[in-house]
Formats: structure tokens, C-alpha cells, sequence
């Protein structure tokens, strides 16, 4: 069992209309980089030239905002669920 | 020979352009870009014809006489009373706070909802129209579901609204009486947004502050608008304004550019300062710390209604901060109860939490020397104190009871 990425309609265009894929990695930073590399179109929408996240685009691992994980540091696990919001403010 | 029919052109929304990247894109219910995911602006033609002081005086009092600077073409068909809210001079205020003058712009009495978010609900209602949509909604602490709720049930079309489990009971039942659809949600404002931009993705309603945004956002900036034809055509000094999601600051910053750029008026973009409850400051620290990077936090407040941890127009709002040459301020609970009970007896406005934050946050930055005798400032007060009641009720003395004899009274007078 992989780690489950869930991606937003405007960037399943970059993954051959896939609104759900497949990933592998102990950390959601390697996960990313497992996607960018099968992907190669979506990872420079996930992170940044640097390998780092952009601030507009927020990773939640089982629905916790990651930044509250240590980013990218945070580590995942098999049977985990990402998901992938481009930030919008409200109130 | 048929006879002439003359019809107003439908409504259509303005295109759309990426803040982040500069893409641009057809008008549509969306809200981030396809290229970067960055956030999504609306593009105004620079060649249109702006309207003079005086045409836009002869216009009714709405936020549409200033429908030049809103995010369409064509004449809007819903929600055209909402703005035009009071500028309240308030001497004593300014009294209190040391500063030259003070008026209060005055949102309590928004029409139809009692908050700002009247505003942007007027703006995103008719990008729905727009768009065709049939279905609202939005996430929210609480006034945007109100007024979503009020402007839906008027235009006769279904919302869905998402809000926190905990809010206050004003903001619920002042959403479920106009028959709309209000889900409540175990966990913080930050988590009903997340499964919002997940709802508006998957089921392609009118999520107003998340796929209408960029429309939506545009109505906030009727507020500076309405401020410098309200005070003769010249800006004030200073705006104090609340933040939550942060957006309002920068749409602020917008609003007095337009209005300088179109000859209006004359001068510079007043300094911007901005308000948060000190349970839920990231934007405050943000300014305080410097940089572009916002730390998010779990709200601690009573202030519900400013309540996002995560507010994703923080660093934007920081940055119109600072380069207006304002500062921000955090408060407490108590300070924020205090701030809703002068900004009453001195301005007779009763305001709700979020306004108890602004007064109290002018206090402190009047405190600080940050706001003088040499400022006219403006103060926005956002919503409404009957939407929160339980914040002040437990410290405001007890009425007397009596029997009706004018003995007791008498007795009330002498003592």
C-alpha cells in the first residue's frame, strides 16, 4: 500500500487527469519528489526550484495542515493520505 | 417593422489574471491559477470610461455607484442596496484615544446581514449570476455566513454554508432563518476552509470566498471608496481595520489607489494599520517579526469572527502594511470587551467582537505613539454587537427592577 496523493482539479491536467496517485516516501518532501520525478509537469506547481513549498500552496497529511508537522520534514507512512489546496483566505 | 427593444446588456464578469505569475484567463468560477496555483485577480481595462465626482454623487447610495471599479460589465441585476454605510464622527473617541479626529465607518448597519461581508457577498452574487450558477455557499466564522445566507434566500437560489461547530448562537440562527442549507463542522475556521476548497472542487458551486473569490474579494474595496466621497473627496490620515483572512487590508490599500489614480482624490494611500486578537495574531507577527513567511497558529479567542490561523491573504496584508507605513496591533480578550463598550458609549455604535478588537487595537497603537494629535484616523467596524452578545452581557451592571412607582425611581435618581 502507497501513500495516497489527492491533487486539486486544476492540477490533475499535470498528472493525465488523475485526481488521485500514488506515491512513495518516509517524508512528505520525498513524496513530493516521487511525484515531481514521475510527473514531471506537476512538481514545479508543488514546490519551488529549491525543493521547498510555496507559501500559497498547502499539503495537509489525514487532514492536518503539515505545517504544523514540520513541512516537508513531516515524516508519512504507507496508507497515508495527502492532499494537496492551493490556499484561499476567507471569514 | 418590429418595434425597437432596448435591454440592458447581461451582466458578465471581468477576466481573470494571476497575482503570482501574471497568467491570464478567460472570466471564470475559479479561483487559482492552472499554471502556479497562485491567487487570482480580476483585469479592469484600463481605457474605460471612469466617472467624475459629481456623476458618481448622482447615483444611488449603494456600493454600485463606484460599478466601475467592481468586476463586471453590464449592470448588475442582485443585491443592489447593500453599502453606503455611515462615516460617524466621533469626537469622544478621539478624546479618548489622544488623536486629532476619529470617524467610524460604520458597517454595524450593513444592509441586509449587519457586516461588511454584505459587500463582497453583493460582489460575488453577481459573478454567480454571472456565471450561472445556481448554487451558492462559502466558509465561514460566522458574518459571511449571514450575509451569504440573506443575499441567497433573496435571489432565490440555494447555500450551502460551513461553518465551525462552535460559534456564537446569533450567527447560527442568523443563518438558518433565511432557509439555507448550514453545515457545522467539528474542528477550527482553518478546517472548514480546507473542506471548502475541496466542496467548491468537487461539486462546482459558488463557494463565494473560494472559487468566486477573486469577484468576491473586489467589495471590500468599496469600503475606502465610500470613506473618501464620505469625507468630501480627501483621505483620512490613517485606517485602523480588523483582519482575519487579511484580505480587507489589502483590498483597502486598492481601493484609495483607484481613487487616486482616477484624479478623484489627491494625496497618498492612508497609512493602513490592522487589528487581531492576540489569540489568533498571525498576521500581527508577522508584521512585528518582518519577512514574507506567516506562521500559522490554532485560534485562541473569543473573537470568533477573526479567528483564522491561516489566512492566506497575511502576508499581502503585511506587506500593504508596512508599505503604507502603518503597524499592526494584537489584543486581548479583555482588552477587546473594553474596546466594544467606549467604542458604544463614546461613538453609540455596538459593535461585535471584531469591532471591539479595532478600538481597542487604535487604543493601543494611540498607546504606543504609532497614532497622535496630528491624525485623522478612520476606524472600521466591521459588524454588528447583537451577533455576539455573550462577549460583554456578563460585564455590564444589572438593570434595576422596581415596581412602577415613581418613589423608586426617585430613589434610582438619588443615588
Amino acid at each position: 500500500m502507497a501513500i495516497t496523493v489527492n491533487l486539486p482539479s486544476v492540477l490533475a491536467a499535470h498528472a493525465g487527469g488523475a485526481r488521485t496517485i500514488e506515491a512513495a516516501g518516509r517524508t512528505l518532501g520525498e513524496a513530493v519528489a516521487d511525484v515531481a520525478t514521475r510527473f514531471p509537469a506537476l512538481g514545479p506547481r508543488l514546490r519551488d526550484k529549491d525543493g521547498k513549498p510555496y507559501p500559497f500552496v498547502n499539503f495537509y497529511v489525514n487532514d492536518e495542515d503539515v505545517r504544523f508537522r514540520g513541512g516537508f520534514a513531516a515524516p508519512v507512512q504507507d496508507g497515508d493520505e495527502v492532499t494537496v489546496i492551493p490556499a484561499i483566505a476567507g471569514g | 417593422m418590429t418595434q425597437a427593444f432596448i435591454a440592458s446588456p447581461p451582466l458578465t464578469a471581468r477576466p481573470l489574471r494571476c497575482r503570482n505569475c501574471g497568467a491570464t484567463g478567460a472570466p471564470a468560477p475559479v479561483a487559482i491559477c492552472g499554471q502556479c496555483l497562485g491567487p487570482l485577480d480580476p483585469v479592469y481595462d484600463p481605457k474605460r470610461p471612469l466617472p467624475d465626482r459629481d456623476t458618481i454623487a448622482g447615483r444611488p447610495p449603494s456600493l454600485w455607484r463606484y460599478r466601475e471599479w467592481l468586476p463586471f460589465d453590464g449592470e448588475p441585476t442582485l443585491s443592489l442596496d447593500t453599502g453606503f454605510t455611515p462615516l460617524v464622527d466621533a469626537p469622544a473617541l478621539a478624546r479618548r484615544l489622544g488623536v486629532g479626529r476619529v470617524w467610524v465607518k460604520n458597517d454595524t448597519v450593513s444592509h441586509p446581514s449587519l457586516s461588511f461581508k454584505d459587500r463582497v457577498v453583493a460582489a460575488a452574487i453577481n459573478a454567480a449570476a454571472a456565471f450561472g450558477l445556481d448554487t451558492i455557499g462559502c466558509a465561514s466564522t460566522g458574518n459571511l455566513a449571514n450575509a451569504v445566507a440573506a443575499h441567497a434566500a433573496r435571489a432565490g437560489l440555494t447555500a450551502w454554508i460551513f461553518i465551525p461547530e462552535e460559534l456564537e448562537t446569533a450567527k447560527i440562527v442568523g443563518t438558518s432563518v433565511y432557509g439555507s442549507r448550514l453545515v457545522r463542522v467539528r474542528g477550527t475556521y482553518d478546517d472548514v476552509n480546507r473542506l471548502c476548497a475541496q466542496v467548491a472542487d468537487r461539486f462546482g458551486w459558488g463557494m463565494v470566498n473560494v472559487n468566486l473569490r477573486a469577484y468576491y474579494g473586489e467589495g471590500s474595496k468599496t469600503v475606502a471608496h465610500e470613506i473618501a466621497e464620505q469625507l468630501g473627496w480627501r483621505l483620512p490620515g490613517a485606517v485602523v481595520a480588523p483582519m482575519a483572512g487579511g484580505s480587507l487590508l489589502t483590498k483597502l490599500r486598492k481601493g484609495f489607489g483607484e481613487f487616486i489614480a482616477a484624479g478623484l482624490v489627491t494625496g497618498a494611500v492612508p497609512r493602513l494599520y490592522g487589528a487581531q486578537a492576540s489569540g489568533c495574531a498571525p498576521i500581527v507577527r508577522l508584521v512585528e517579526r518582518g519577512g514574507g513567511e506567516l506562521q500559522p497558529e490554532l485560534p485562541r479567542t473569543i473573537c470568533r469572527s477573526l479567528a483564522i490561523g491561516n489566512p492566506a491573504d497575511g502576508a499581502f496584508a503585511a506587506r500593504a502594511i508596512r508599505e503604507t507605513g502603518g503597524w499592526a496591533a494584537a489584543v486581548s480578550d479583555a482588552e477587546l470587551v473594553d474596546g466594544i463598550r467606549f467604542l458604544a458609549e463614546d461613538a453609540g455604535i455596538f459593535a461585535e467582537t471584531a469591532g471591539g478588537v479595532t478600538a481597542a487595537a487604535a487604543r493601543a497603537l494611540a498607546r504606543d505613539g504609532r497614532l497622535g494629535p496630528e491624525d485623522e484616523v478612520v476606524l472600521c467596524v466591521t459588524g454588528h454587537g447583537l451577533k455576539t452578545l455573550d462577549a460583554v452581557r456578563d460585564t455590564l451592571p444589572e438593570a434595576p427592577v422596581i415596581a412602577p412607582r415613581l418613589r423608586e425611581v426617585a430613589a434610582l435618581v438619588q443615588r
